[in-house]
């Protein structure tokens, strides 16, 4: 229970520190605001940027606004899109934009590790031999090239020659999972390249290790087959780091996951802040870097969390 | 112990025949076993005792065929009757765990940490006894209780990080014995213990083995755990036997310069306080690179300039058959110190002679 | 963009064990050669691109866009503007390295010394300083990136006359900025690691001061890990600048960098697509090469360290 407690506090901090940073950085850009994210205010007396200003407190110090800001957003407001039509909310755009990235990230993370693991456990167990260095030179190959760079190759392969899939565009799982599925194949593999090279580097060094240890002689002598004392006994305390590597490179996908989006014309949250951003729409821009943060500490809690249930050892002392 | 002989049965439980084992490092080729041989007879305890580096671990390792893949093992070792040296290794599986078992050194870093206690021991009886889930976790409290494990049903859903040392050595060695080994290699199982738990743990292989009439090698670099507990003691230096013989007899009159430096390097309950320790001087050689002649004679305070030339092979003494040791000059020495020893009859006794060059 | 073996070393610190033998010496692999011969060519040309006979590479020059490499004396061909796409490929390696090399040399200075105080005081200055940097890197670095250069370019529509740093000067500081958590958290689990030593403890007990201990007993040490982060901080950087530019938040154009080669080039994929290859080639080499003596300089710290 202290523990959750703990965490609540550390979510929290990092809340506010997060977004008093962007605030800050925010209203760094120089002129005004109203003029920036409204360009062409065509109404009498320019009554949009006048409520621009009333609406986002600019007249108010950092910390009032900041405080009105969060108020807002801890109860799900996001705030605005301005345009010169108006205001639309910040909300309805991203309910349609998470599911999105959210299940380009989910894929990417799953068939990282599904392929990752085998690779590493079959590289250990040959560690030093030829198969282990093959698979060394490929991963080392596959960390080298950027994600986009492999969604382009992908695209112009798979897209323009053969014409398996589409070059842009997105079709939902709920409409169509043919079509949703060939829409997703090259971002997918192209953002997973990069995460099985790391993830099986990282676990096979840990598995080498651990399988010089004793009680991996122990399991050996006691007649256990090598795939079973691989799978059984090697894998699980080796996978420490793994973890610890999945959660934090969540910040990396979401990084590549953006730029690959943005060019296959993949609308999801990605394009969604890229957008944002470039139309300077700083106040919206604010919410959905909060929104990340959270998602990505979030993410590292259960991190934290799945640790106790790999290693038991680790179990006491978080108490 | 010496009094407990079980029947020899006709063929040996196991016969290793110059046994040589080698891997490659990076500094060159290792050779940690030089041709050695012993059998070992039902019921029946090899002790095997050397300083680190005499290759006694890998000895027991390279019988039982565990050695990593960049080994090379030349000889014979046949186990009861079958040759398994070459043996592929589904064969040697079928054998790890049934036949012959080993129990290590550490038993922290032998236990694996994340699984369970019960998982450990039912792991090895699922691998070779076709039996049933309830079936295995009853013989696994069964075993618990008979390596003394207070509450074992408790215990058996715990983590090894959860228990003493002693209580983890007990585990394991109930492991090895689950399914009723023929033979047992128990390396160091108590280096790692406090002294006080040192002989329950001894004690305890002890009676598992007689209830069992398991044969059994303890290697060990203490010649006081062997001292009463051993039937037959070898000393190892430099990846050779150096000297091989039944316990009293070694006790009794041992001839290997090396084994008497062992003896009295040993701290005794009799001494004076403030009585030196003989400490052996030098460091033992380099296992890439072994000197000609004979491995030990750098650092023998008997060595002459034969003994740098001419590597002494194993010879046995005039009297006893079963005592064998590789010496061109041999000490003859009366050295009574470990409890339970009887020499020749006799109750020990304290004085004894200084080492006299020559032969005997 | 990964951080693959970056991330490996902000999860553990290089400090080697200590081991009896010493380690023989091993000759370089060809990889090695290889690697080092590429990035010598790649910094030469970045250098020298003014010294040699080379057309403008903001400029059209050839007659039609596309050009296939080897017309009209056109190595590499021309891209969608009918720009010479060697020329292009040397200047956009130029200002690719430069923002690159600027954007960890910041990361490193700013980040390293923020770590190095960090690790070794542990007192609450050094844990608020690392739970800042833990806390910074929650936002995830390109969005962080984006923002800064978004911010710092600012709006040459609406507010022409604000002042603006040079372009090239806001890439560097934006990549820099945020390479600062990650290297300053690294730099504090070396500190850490090394100030635990007992050379450190001896040298406490002689009277040294905290500043001299920092700089003459730690920080030589801890220096050759952060060696190989420095190429590695180089081929992220590179990397990162390239998803700044399909993101169009790179240099203006007609400037070129890989990035905004790739960028252009991918419109063209269909009829040339060798106007993407050519820097993708580039840029796979250049961090590869990175990668991988990167790796050496780790390998070789490790193995001569524990010589000791």
């Amino acid at each position: 229970m202290r523990l959750i407690a703990q965490r609540l506090i550390q979510l929290v901090v990092v809340f506010v520190v997060v977004t008093l940073f962007t605030a800050g950085l925010i209203s760094l850009v120089p002129g005004k605001p109203e003029n920036l994210v409204i360009p062409f205010d065509n109404t009498p007396g320019q009554t949009l940027r006048q409520e621009f200003r009333e609406s986002n407190n600019l007249d108010d110090p950092l910390p009032v606004r900041w405080a009105k800001w969060a108020g807002d957003f801890v109860q799900g407001d996001l705030g605005n899109f301005y345009s010169a039509s108006g205001g639309t909310p910040v909300r309805t755009r991203f309910d349609q934009s998470w599911p999105v990235s959210v299940s380009l990230i989910l894929y990417t993370q799953v068939l990282s590790l599904l392929v990752a693991i085998p690779l590493a456990l079959w590289a250990a167990y040959r560690s030093g031999r030829w198969t282990d260095k093959i698979i060394n030179t490929f991963a080392f190959g596959a960390i080298s090239l950027p994600s986009f760079a492999v969604a382009l190759l992908l695209t112009y392969y798979l897209g323009v020659q053969m014409g398996w899939v589409p070059t842009q565009g997105y079709v939902r799982l709920t409409e169509d999972p043919g079509e949703h599925f060939r829409h997703v194949i090259v971002p997918v593999l192209a953002l997973s390249l990069g995460q099985i090279a790391v993830y099986m580097r990282l676990l096979r060094s840990d598995l080498v290790a651990t399988l010089q240890e004793d009680f991996i002689l122990m399991a050996k002598s006691k007649g256990i087959s090598n795939g079973r004392v691989l799978w059984r006994h090697a894998l699980r305390p080796s996978s420490l780091t793994l973890l610890t590597v999945t959660g934090l490179s969540m910040g990396n996908l979401i990084g590549g996951t953006l730029v690959i989006e943005f060019l296959l014309g993949i609308p999801g949250l990605g394009v969604l802040i890229g957008e944002t951003v470039l139309r300077r729409q700083y106040e919206a821009l604010q919410s959905l870097v909060a929104v990340v943060a959270i998602a990505f500490v979030l993410i590292n809690f259960t991190v934290d969390a799945l640790y106790s249930v790999l290693d038991p050892r680790i179990r006491e002392r978080t108490t | 112990m010496s009094e407990n002989q079980t029947d020899h049965a006709n063929q040996p439980v196991l016969e290793v025949r110059d046994l040589v084992t080698q891997f490659s490092s990076e500094r060159g080729t290792v050779n940690a076993v030089r041709g050695v041989s012993f059998d070992l007879y039902r019921g029946r305890t090899l002790g095997v005792v050397g300083e680190s580096g005499s290759g006694k671990s890998v000895l027991s390792r390279s019988v039982m065929g565990l050695m990593p893949g960049n080994a090379t093992r030349t000889g014979s070792v046949r186990f009861e009757g079958s040759e398994v040296l070459n043996a592929s290794p589904k064969v040697m599986r079928s054998y790890w765990g049934q036949k012959m078992s080993m129990v290590f050194q550490d038993p922290m870093t032998a236990l694996n940490p994340v699984l369970r206690i019960e998982r450990q021991i039912t792991e090895s009886l699922h691998e070779h006894i076709d039996m049933s889930k309830a079936q295995a976790k009853d013989t696994a409290l069964a075993l618990l209780t008979s390596v003394g494990i207070p509450e074992p049903a408790r215990r058996m859903r715990q983590y090894p990080h959860e228990m003493s040392g002693g209580m983890r050595q007990r585990i394991m060695i109930a492991i090895a014995l689950a399914c009723g080994p023929r033979m047992l290699f128990a390396d160091e199982p108590t280096t790692a213990l406090d002294v006080t738990v040192q002989a329950q743990i001894l004690d305890l292989l002890q009676s598992m083995q007689r209830d069992r009439a398991m044969s059994m090698i303890l290697v060990t670099h203490d010649l006081g755990v062997v001292a009463g507990r051993a039937d037959d003691i070898a000393v190892m230096y430099a990846g050779r036997i150096v000297e091989k013989a039944p316990a009293e007899r070694l006790f009794a009159g041992m001839r290997h310069p090396y084994t008497q430096a062992l003896m009295r390097s040993i701290p005794k309950l009799e001494m004076p306080s403030h009585t030196r320790l003989d400490a052996i001087a030098g460091r033992p050689p380099d296992l890439v690179n072994l000197p000609e002649g004979c491995s030990f004679a750098p650092r023998c305070p008997n060595a002459q300039e034969k003994c740098l030339v001419d590597d002494p092979a194993l010879t046995a003494d005039d009297d006893h058959a079963d005592h064998v040791f590789a010496c061109h000059f041999p000490v003859n020495e009366v050295v009574v110190a470990a409890p339970g020893i009887r020499v020749d009859g006799q109750p020990p006794r304290i004085a004894h002679d200084p080492s006299l060059g020559g032969s005997a | 963009m990964t951080l693959s073996t970056a991330t490996e070393a902000a999860v553990a610190p290089a400090v080697p064990e200590d081991a009896d033998e010493v380690a023989p010496k091993k000759r370089l692999p060809i990889g090695a050669w290889l690697s080092i011969a590429w990035l010598v060519l790649v910094v030469f040309l970045a250098l020298f691109a003014d010294l040699l006979p080379l057309h403008d590479p903001n400029v059209s020059v050839a007659s039609k866009a596309e050009l296939a490499p080897g017309e009209e004396g056109l190595w590499l061909g021309a891209d969608g503007s009918s720009r010479d796409m060697l020329s292009r490929t040397i200047y956009g390696g130029r200002n690719s390295l430069g923002i690159a090399v600027g954007a960890v040399t910041i990361g490193f200075v700013i980040g390293g010394l923020l770590g190095l105080f960090s690790g070794y005081f542990r007192n609450w200055i050094g844990k608020s300083l690392a739970a800042l940097f833990d806390i910074l890197l929650a936002i995830p670095a390109l969005v962080l990136a984006l923002s800064l250069v978004s911010v710092l370019k600012g709006d040459p529509v609406q507010a022409p006359d604000a002042f603006r740093l040079p372009t090239i000067l806001i890439l560097i500081l934006a990549l820099g900025v945020v390479s600062i958590p990650l290297l300053a958290r690294i730099t504090r689990g070396n500190t850490m690691a090394w100030a635990q030593r007992e050379f450190v403890t001896a040298a406490r007990a002689q009277g040294a001061t905290n500043g001299r201990i920092l700089f003459r007993e730690i920080l030589p040490n801890v220096l050759p890990a952060m060696a190989y982060i420095a190429l590695l901080g180089v081929a992220i950087a590179v990397v990162a600048e390239g998803g700044l530019a399909i993101l169009g938040a790179s240099l203006d154009p007609p400037a070129a960098t890989w990035g905004i080669m790739i960028n252009d080039g991918k419109s063209a994929m269909e009829d040339a697509p060798f106007i993407m290859f050519t820097p993708i080639v580039a840029t796979f080499l250049t961090v590869m090469a990175l990668n991988y003596l990167g790796d050496l300089i780790r390998d070789r710290f490790d193995v001569r360290e524990s010589a000791l």
